[in-house]
Order: C-alpha cells, then sequence, then structure tokens
C-alpha cells in the first residue's frame, strides 16, 4: 500500500514521513499531493499568530485539548525561525505541549521556517493540505513570533487568531502593527498581568476605526492560558467564526481568492527556477559580466538583451 | 529539490531537572545546521517515541544525569521497535558510568557520549552516520 493510502488510515509514520517529502520537495512530492487533493477543502485552519512570548504554544495547547475533549482530531503544524547563517533550528513549541504528545486526537509537526520570513515555511500549506485530506477536523498553524509585518499566515488559515499581551508598547505600536488588520479574534493573554485591560480597550478603538464591511463583529477574549482561564469561550468563538464563514459564503470566495494567489505563486515559482536555469546555461553570461565590468555596458541592458533571447514568440 | 536537512530529536527522559547539557548539545546540533526539536524536561519513553515518530526524525539523543538510564534508554529503543521504527539512530548522553556503556550498546543504543564530550565530536559522529 502507497504512503497516501497508509496515511488517510491513521497510520502516523506513514504521515510523518508523507510531511518530510513534502517539507523537503522532494519529486514525488508532487505527486502524493496530487493524490490527496480530492480530500481536502473539509477542515477549519485555524492561525495562531502574535509576538514571540505572548504564550501562542500555551494557548495552542489549552485550545486543542478542549477540542479534543469534545472528540475531534487535531493537526497541529508549530513553526519556528531558521537561524539565516547556519539553515539550523531549535524547534521548541512542544515543550508546552507536553500532555499532547500521547493524545490519539492529536498529531504534532514542527517546521523550521527555512529562510521563508513571513512567518511561515514556504511549504507549510501543503502540510496543511496533507492533514486535512488525512481526516483532521481542525489544524492550527502557529506562527514564528511575528513583529509587525509577518502576516502570511492569512492566506493559510480561514480563522486568525492574534495574541496579544500587555506591556509591549504604547497604543501607536498597536495602530503600525500589520497583524492587528489580520485577526478574526483576538486574545490578550496573560491577562492577569497589569494593563491588560487597556490592551483591550486599545484593540476595541482600533477595531472600531476600521470600518467593518463584513458581517463577522470580531471579538476580543481574555485568558490566562498556563492557567486554563477563558478557554472554553475562546473555542466556541472560533467554532462560531467557521460557521459565520459557512453560512455566509465568504469561506466560498476567501478559499478562491487564496486559491488563486497560490496558483499564480506555483506559475511564477515554476517559471522562475526555468528560466534562472537557462539564464545560468546562457554561453555569452560570462562575457556580458565582463563588460558589465568594465562599464562597456550596463545590467539594465543586459538584462533587457537576456530575457529577449529567452522568452519564446 | 531543497536540500535534505538531518532532524534530531533531543529529549529528557526520566526526572532529573538538569538540561544545561541538552541545551548545549541542542544549540550545537542547530549551528551544524541540523533541525533540533526540544521536548524539555521530564519525558517519559512513551512520549518521546511518540514525537520521534510524529516529527519524523532521523535521530534522537537521549540526555539522562540521574542514574536511570540503564531502564530508559533501552525502554525508548524497545517502544520504538514495538512501532515498528528501526531507522532512527539512538544516542545517548549524561552522567554515564563506562561499564554501563556496553549494556547500552548492546540494547540498542548506537553511542554514548559522557559529560566532556567536545560537541564537534558528536556532530562528527551523526555526520558520519547519515
Amino acid at each position: 500500500m502507497d504512503l497516501v493510502q497508509r496515511a488517510r488510515e491513521g497510520d502516523r509514520r506513514a504521515l510523518a514521513r508523507l510531511i518530510t517529502v513534502v517539507e523537503n520537495q522532494e519529486p514525488e512530492a508532487v505527486d502524493f499531493l496530487q493524490e490527496m487533493y480530492p480530500h481536502t477543502g473539509k477542515a477549519q485552519v485555524i492561525g495562531i499568530t502574535g509576538p514571540p512570548g505572548s504564550g501562542k504554544s500555551t494557548l495552542t495547547d489549552k485550545l486543542v485539548k478542549e477540542l479534543s475533549k469534545r472528540g475531534q482530531k487535531i493537526g497541529i503544524i508549530a513553526v519556528d525561525p531558521t537561524s539565516p547563517f547556519t539553515g539550523g533550528a531549535i524547534l521548541g513549541d512542544r515543550v508546552r505541549m507536553s500532555d499532547l504528545n500521547l493524545d490519539e486526537n492529536v498529531y504534532i509537526r514542527s517546521m523550521g521556517a527555512r529562510g521563508s520570513l513571513g512567518g511561515l515555511a514556504e511549504t507549510t500549506n501543503d502540510v496543511i493540505k496533507i492533514l486535512d485530506a488525512c481526516d483532521f477536523d481542525y489544524i492550527f498553524i502557529e506562527t514564528v513570533g511575528v513583529g509587525q509585518s509577518e502576516v502570511e499566515i492569512i492566506n493559510a488559515a480561514d480563522t486568525v487568531l492574534v495574541v496579544m499581551v500587555p506591556g509591549l508598547g504604547d497604543d501607536i505600536q498597536a495602530i503600525k502593527a500589520g497583524i492587528l488588520e489580520i485577526g478574526d479574534i483576538f486574545v490578550v493573554n496573560k491577562a492577569d498581568r497589569e494593563g491588560a485591560n487597556k490592551v483591550v480597550l486599545e484593540l476595541q478603538m482600533m477595531l472600531d476605526l476600521k470600518g467593518e464591511k463584513s458581517g463577522w463583529e470580531t471579538p476580543i477574549f481574555m485568558s490566562d492560558a498556563t492557567e486554563s482561564k477563558g478557554i472554553i469561550e475562546i473555542v466556541d468563538g472560533i467554532l462560531e467564526h467557521f460557521t459565520y464563514l459557512k453560512q455566509s459564503g465568504e469561506l466560498w470566495t476567501t478559499r478562491r481568492n487564496k486559491l488563486e494567489k497560490e496558483l499564480l505563486a506555483i506559475v511564477s515559482k515554476k517559471l522562475y527556477t526555468q528560466m534562472l536555469q537557462r539564464v545560468k546555461q546562457e554561453k555569452k553570461l560570462n562575457e556580458y559580466l565582463d563588460c558589465i565590468m568594465r562599464k562597456e555596458t550596463n545590467p539594465y541592458s543586459v538584462v533587457e538583451l537576456l530575457i529577449k533571447d529567452l522568452m519564446p514568440r | 529539490m531543497v536540500e535534505k536537512r538531518i532532524r534530531v530529536l533531543v529529549a529528557k527522559p526520566g526526572l532529573d531537572g538538569h538540561d544545561r547539557g541538552a541545551k548545549v548539545i541542542a544549540r550545537a546540533l542547530r549551528d551544524a545546521g541540523m533541525e533540533v526539536i526540544y521536548t524539555g524536561l521530564r519525558q517519559t519513553p512513551e512520549q518521546i517515541v511518540a514525537t520521534a515518530i510524529q516529527e519524523d526524525v532521523d535521530i534522537v539523543g537521549l540526555s539522562l544525569l540521574s542514574g536511570a538510564h540503564n531502564h530508559l534508554f533501552p525502554k525508548v529503543v524497545e517502544l520504538l521497535k514495538e512501532k515498528g521504527v528501526e531507522d532512527i539512530l539512538i544516542l545517548g548522553g549524561g552522567v554515564i558510568p563506562e561499564e554501563d556503556i556496553p549494556f547500552l550498546k548492546e540494547n540498542g543504543v548506537a553511542e554514548i557520549f559522557t559529560a566532556g564530550t567536545p560537541t564537534g565530536k558528536v556532530i562528527e559522529y551523526i555526520k558520519s552516520k547519515l
């Protein structure tokens, strides 16, 4: 039996191996993804994002525990940064999710961002599809700790949950930050700390200013994840958002928009690799470089020449 | 195709709370370009095995300073075998007396690195085996 079938029948080892193949972008990856694609689209994909140290892992751990208690199957993809210098990574999100290791309803996978800067890894979207095709009901993506512009998660998740904590700076920080524009749900975590109420107020003001057209009223929850406070309300909020998306028809339109982006991204990547390969094989490349060095021509004119030669007419 | 990364699980079985060694090795392996999954303290062999399978690692490094290595290291090997996993390299580290090493190697631990081993030696060993 092949890997895909075994993974879909609940073989965790096959599932793990499949993810490795896709993560390493091995040649078989595309075949596997093609085989799994018809089985995707059922799961709710939930993105958990927020600054480093805001409690994303602990919160994810508690939310998933609650869903597992309700009999649901949950996949977690935890993305941590890859060192730009060595390509290595320390993936430590599991430290806060130890109790879930032995939960039969839960599968956790750590991913290094591997040079991608948007808070996810390049292949995170494909790993989501694998979990989706293996009949996980909910897929949680925990992003790299983000600051002000790492908003890739909106292209991967149906529901984006932004975790904030008290004490990160004044309200101007909040107005600047791109991550505030992407939340479907806000959680002010570590709510036992001083300043939590102020963060909630500031968020409320921000949201009021947004001039919302959508029918979804973005909720702001308070939680103290280590003490499991506020968790049930947040889980209910997540489920409610999915119901809203389905009933309003937004799920279809937003997923279609994302699909368009994804398709174009795949096309551009493929074209880019092929074209670059051909440019590198161009016999005159060295000659061009020497000419530019001698200032006989310039990079901009050479680029025009190179592309003109490559473009099929 | 993107180059394959070596994935290593660094795990702390047993009840001791000393994770400095585990963190030093995790850091060194990261700097050698590997992806290191770190589990935190006091993991049961069952938890370690479940994590190793979910993360599809090439290597499991067990760090233990409490003296329970003769029980816990072979237990991890045995549970992995039960799950049909025989292609993961198991390494041990920490305070391990010389005389225990032959027993551990007979029971499926590929190599033991005792306290004071230069991290470069561990990296060299891993790269020679994969």
